[in-house]
């Protein structure tokens, strides 16, 4: 009896083991894919459809099941990663996550860029361009770098001058200290009523609704612009066909349907009609070739001398009486190339 | 089968002008009948208004070969000649090559045309012009492309390549089964 007991506590410690173990360790047949800067992990195993299907308690604990084993896989990268103690040997143990490689969408649209202020839109008619200046700049009396504008100023803030002068023409009891704080003090009040001024154009003008539907990532690349704004153009009533194109937009090869079903000529068609098709096709194929052929001309120079060359040397052969060499083949033939170089050949290596 | 559109017409028009330059128009406009090119299962073939109609009334599947194949066009939509265009080439070529008949067998095997083996060669023959290749005899063998302009011909050595091999008449035993 006292037999049977220790094999039922054995046989029940080793099924709890393997339970352990089981929560531990998780058999996948495709790697689930990470991305542990995101906290993210990509399971590409088919689920078992048929369990999946219907709603039910079966399909509820599938999924739970599911879940908690690819948490276990992430968890278990987590653990992989390189930890510390934060803050001394008590505190709590942190890890660094690598760089997020998942491209998640951004949950608001980017923000749009702020309109031009009215001076800048007048400083882009006029052609004026900012000047890049340094901001520190050489004091004489101070010896030292200071800078341009602002407190401890080179040349000293004119509002803390000592000295005002008083301007031609001015009343000499009027304060002229007086004068350049109220000077400065409106110059400030302007200059704030324009910034407002902007504010509420530029919050005008962003009211207005972006014309095309944009994945709001943040950085778009070359390619999804030029996606959308293709997909922008088909999409009207005439499918583009009447769009004007933006004056720097390449001119797209149009698809190879071109919107219309395909269709060819009839196999019995107006055979005449083709013939003189295919004529003017040749009359223009010809039309394009180039009226000078530089290595044609060439080619035709360096014949011209050589059959010069071989005349005069034939000449002079046939004046010392040898025997008289073969004539040049007629039709635009050269003959006996493959023998032994014709003696009119010799003498023009060039 | 079905007529070319007008893209197909000129890649078969451009490669046919390599061979027999503005010849083509007595191949499209012929006094002796009606002539026409026609794409059946990505091949050109040449064939009379007479034999279309005959032609015209196979179904497709069983339809093996009408009249001339001149080329096929490959997947890439390039055209490519056959051999059996040798027939229309050969009266209409511009630029001829003869073989000596030592290297006639060697170049029906497949290969280029080498010095050695060159009879002769039509003058101002370019570099890179398509031309007929002929036995000494003026049988058509087959066609290719001049490796060599023909001045260049009378200085290179004997074993260099004088003309590169396209197509010639030993495909109709070598690729039988292919050529239709």
């Amino acid at each position: 009896m006292a037999a049977v007991r220790v094999e039922e506590v054995l046989a029940a410690a080793e099924e709890q083991e393997a339970e352990k173990r089981r929560s531990v360790t998780v058999e996948k047949e495709l790697e689930l894919e990470f991305d542990l800067g995101n906290l993210l992990a990509l399971d590409r195993n088919p689920p078992a459809a048929v369990e999946l299907r219907g709603a039910g308690p079966r399909r509820e604990a599938l999924l739970r099941a599911l879940a908690r084993d690819n948490t276990q896989l992430l968890v278990a990268r987590l653990w992989e990663l390189p930890a510390e103690r934060a803050g001394g040997a008590g505190g709590p143990l942190v890890a660094r996550l690598p760089e997020p490689a998942f491209r998640l969408p951004r949950e608001k649209p980017p923000p749009r860029p702020r309109p031009p202020t009215r001076w800048e839109q007048f400083a882009r008619l006029k052609g004026i361009r900012r000047r890049k200046r340094t901001s520190l700049v050489w004091d004489e009396q101070a010896k030292e770098w200071r800078r341009r504008w602002g407190y401890r100023r080179a040349g000293g803030d004119p509002a803390r001058a000592w000295l005002a002068e008083v301007p031609e023409g001015a009343d000499p009891e009027e304060d002229q200290f007086a004068r350049l704080r109220r000077e400065k003090r409106e110059r400030v009040a302007r200059n704030e009523l324009n910034r407002l001024r902007n504010l509420a154009r530029a919050h005008r003008a962003g009211t207005a609704v972006p014309a095309a539907p944009l994945h709001p990532t943040g950085h778009q690349s070359r390619e999804e612009l030029g996606h959308v704004a293709r997909v922008a153009r088909v999409s009207t009533a005439s499918l583009g066909r009447f769009q004007p194109r933006l004056p720097k937009e390449p001119v797209e090869p149009p698809s190879r349907s071109g919107g219309r079903k395909r269709r060819f000529e009839p196999l019995l068609g107006n055979l005449a009609a083709e013939r003189s098709r295919q004529l003017e096709l040749l009359r223009d194929m010809s039309s394009k070739k180039p009226v000078l052929d530089i290595t044609r001309a060439v080619n035709k120079q360096l014949r011209q001398e050589e059959a010069e060359a071989a005349a005069a040397k034939g000449k002079k052969q046939s004046q010392r009486g040898k025997r008289g060499r073969r004539q040049q083949g007629a039709g635009g033939v050269s003959g006996g190339l493959g023998g032994p170089v014709p003696p009119s050949f010799a003498g023009t290596d060039r | 089968m079905r007529p070319l559109t007008e893209a197909e017409t000129r890649a078969v028009f451009e490669k046919l002008g390599r061979y027999i330059g503005e010849n083509i128009q007595l191949l499209v406009d012929r006094p002796d009948g009606t002539y026409c090119f026609r794409l059946h299962c990505d091949r050109v073939y040449y064939l009379s208004e007479k034999l279309l109609k005959v032609a015209a009334s196979v179904p497709r599947d069983n339809l093996v070969s009408p009249g001339t194949c001149f080329g096929k066009f490959t997947k890439t939509q390039k055209f490519r000649l056959s051999v059996t265009a040798l027939d229309f080439l050969a009266p209409y070529a511009k630029y001829k090559v003869w073989v000596k008949p030592g290297s006639e067998q060697s170049f029906l095997y497949g290969n280029h045309v080498l010095k050695s083996g060159l009879g002769r060669i039509t003058e101002n023959t370019a570099q890179y012009q398509g031309v007929v290749v002929y036995s000494m005899a003026d049988v058509p063998l087959g066609f290719g492309v001049a490796a060599k302009s023909t001045q260049e011909c009378r200085k290179v050595d004997p074993m260099a390549i004088v003309v590169f091999h396209q197509a010639d008449v030993g495909e109709y035993v070598r690729n039988e089964d292919t050529l239709t």
